[in-house]
């Protein structure tokens, strides 16, 4: 689906925010970003795709299709969604190897400080790891024989 | 103008409205502990040297200054690293061996619920009104069913400011042959503590929320409870002899402070406590405040405040209906304004609330009206963008 590479998307996402000279217009759009994400079906709004240690509520669905890794999420706040978003359009829609071959430091440029900081409260850290931790999974099991380890991958998604 | 007194605001506009996390430091507080680290740094009750003698004698000072600040006797006061492990050590070194069952309101912190349940105690459970305030009837009706237990209840709750009556929860408990802890960490900066008066038997503060250092509190506890006690940790400076076979340990408070103390934040916590006592209006500022945080806050279009008719002190709790406070507390610090929104270590009274936390205005000496009228405004904006 995407036809940019992860450090393209990265590059895109820095320019538009850079755009933006007040901060308070910056959160005004990534709360428009939160607006819009599209609603995460229900069966996916439980604890087993929860995300820990946000400030809000974050449901992250990973799934794999054609050989690429996707991820869709929900929430129940704005700004929340709207980061997640944001992850959602540098890392949907890409290979595993080519997520695990990006370093997540490179996410510092876009210069949000919710992304930027780690800690035991932050969600969008606990996310990350989420995203990289499945495209790990992936990775090992597109490269596996082990048929029975496939499918048990597959039902937990 | 007590913002000049804090470094921490010189040469920037920031609006600090979380004091119930911690506050900021006074220069003098910072001189104090400065003086230390630079003039007489040494380890206590060890040696002989001047230097160690004048620490130690420092320290020692620092406890009385605790125990005057709170009506206690310097044998009294065990230095902790806090509140929350005052009531660790309380709940280890006490309430485990004496007691089967811990009486707590629903409007207790997770210090005040953790240290019970690792120590396997049997919890009940004391329900609030709808107002949040203690109801002493339903207070003294769980005593009866549950006579000789231990309660530990808090003086004022970190997470909605509510003021308990513990007074009056003291004396029921002793009527009913229990022992009480009262949590102090918010109270110790806003409201006049005489543990004498209260008679309680225990009391229990953090020196960060009274504009001293972290790492630093101190637990009250009455004597002849104390001596009862075992030690909580063993460690260097509180024993009496120590062989292989047996050891001894020395009386209290000493026997609850193993190892090199936290000496500067001991001298950093006596400062901050002068610091208050020179202040004329540390709780009359609180009030006029927390009055004028609640007129404002009435002004906001779904407001939802928890707190509107209940004693509160030292804080205000409150949600935008619709809007979650995660989303709030986000855009007032991009507006310079320091708030905490969340469940603020209060979980149970927020599932009863049926919410999943508040935004919460916390004040300290140093706040004005005008912090106030900032941190509406930045509110107005917030909601706004958010609607």
């Amino acid at each position: 689906m995407s036809q940019l590479s992860i450090q393209e998307e990265i590059d895109l996402l820095r320019n538009e925010l850079e755009l933006f000279d007040d901060v308070m217009d910056k959160y005004e759009y990534i709360i428009e970003l939160g607006k819009q994400l599209l609603p995460l079906d229900e069966k996916y709004q439980t604890p087993m795709y929860k995300v820990q240690g946000c400030q809000s509520q974050i449901w992250l669905h990973p799934y794999v299709k054609e050989d690429k890794v996707y991820f869709e999420a929900g929430g129940d706040a704005l700004i929340a969604k709207g980061l997640v978003d944001i992850l959602i359009r540098i890392y949907s829609g890409h290979s595993a190897k080519e997520i695990l071959d990006t370093n997540s430091a490179t996410l510092k440029e876009l210069h949000l400080s919710e992304i930027i900081s780690s800690g035991r409260q932050n969600g969008i850290a606990s996310m990350l790891k989420r995203i990289y931790g499945f495209a790990k999974e992936t990775s090992t099991l597109q490269t596996t024989t082990d048929s029975f380890a496939k499918e048990v991958h597959h039902e937990r998604l | 103008m007590n913002k000049a007194d804090f470094p921490f605001f010189h040469n920037r506009e920031i609006i600090y409205l979380d004091n119930a996390a911690t506050t900021q430091k006074p220069q003098k507080m910072l001189d104090a502990m400065n003086d230390y680290y630079t003039k007489f740094c040494s380890n206590t009750h060890r040696g002989s040297h001047d230097l160690g003698n004048k620490a130690t004698q420092e320290y020692e000072d620092a406890r009385r200054s605790v125990a005057d600040f709170i009506g206690a006797n310097p044998e009294e006061i065990i230095f902790t690293r806090g509140t929350t492990e005052a009531i660790n050590l309380v709940a280890s070194s006490y309430v485990k061996n004496n007691f089967d069952t811990v009486i707590l309101s629903e409007l207790e912190h997770h210090s005040n619920i953790l240290p019970w349940q690792l120590n396997d105690l049997h919890i009940e459970v004391l329900a609030l009104e709808n107002d949040l305030s203690i109801d002493l009837k339903s207070y003294e009706a769980l005593l009866k069913k549950n006579p000789k237990s231990f309660i530990s209840i808090t003086h004022i709750s970190n997470a909605f400011g509510i003021v308990n009556p513990v007074k009056e929860l003291i004396k029921l408990a002793h009527q009913y042959e229990c022992k009480i802890l009262i949590d102090g960490a918010q109270a110790l900066a806003h409201c006049s503590i005489d543990v004498k008066d209260l008679e309680a038997d225990f009391y229990a503060v953090s020196a960060h929320k009274a504009y001293g250092p972290t790492g630093i509190g101190a637990l009250y506890g009455k004597y002849e409870l104390l001596v009862e006690m075992n030690p909580y940790q063993g460690g260097g400076s509180m024993i009496d002899d120590v062989s292989f076979e047996y050891s001894t340990f020395l009386d209290p408070p000493y026997r609850f402070e193993a190892g090199t103390q936290a000496i500067a934040e001991a001298i950093g916590f006596k400062a901050a406590l002068e610091y208050m006592q020179e202040l004329k209006d540390l709780h009359s500022h609180d009030t006029s405040l927390l009055s004028y945080a609640k007129q404002r806050l009435q002004e906001i279009d779904d407001i939802i405040l928890y707190t509107q008719n209940t004693d509160v002190s030292g804080n205000i709790s409150f949600n935008i209906k619709d809007i979650h406070h995660d989303d709030i507390g986000i855009l007032l610090s991009k507006q310079d304004i320091m708030l905490r929104t969340g469940h603020h270590c209060a979980m149970p009274i927020m599932k009863k609330l049926g919410i999943e936390g508040t935004i919460r205005l916390s004040f300290a000496i140093y706040n004005t009206k005008e912090d106030i009228d900032k941190c509406i405004e930045a509110l107005h904006k917030a909601i706004r963008m958010l609607r």
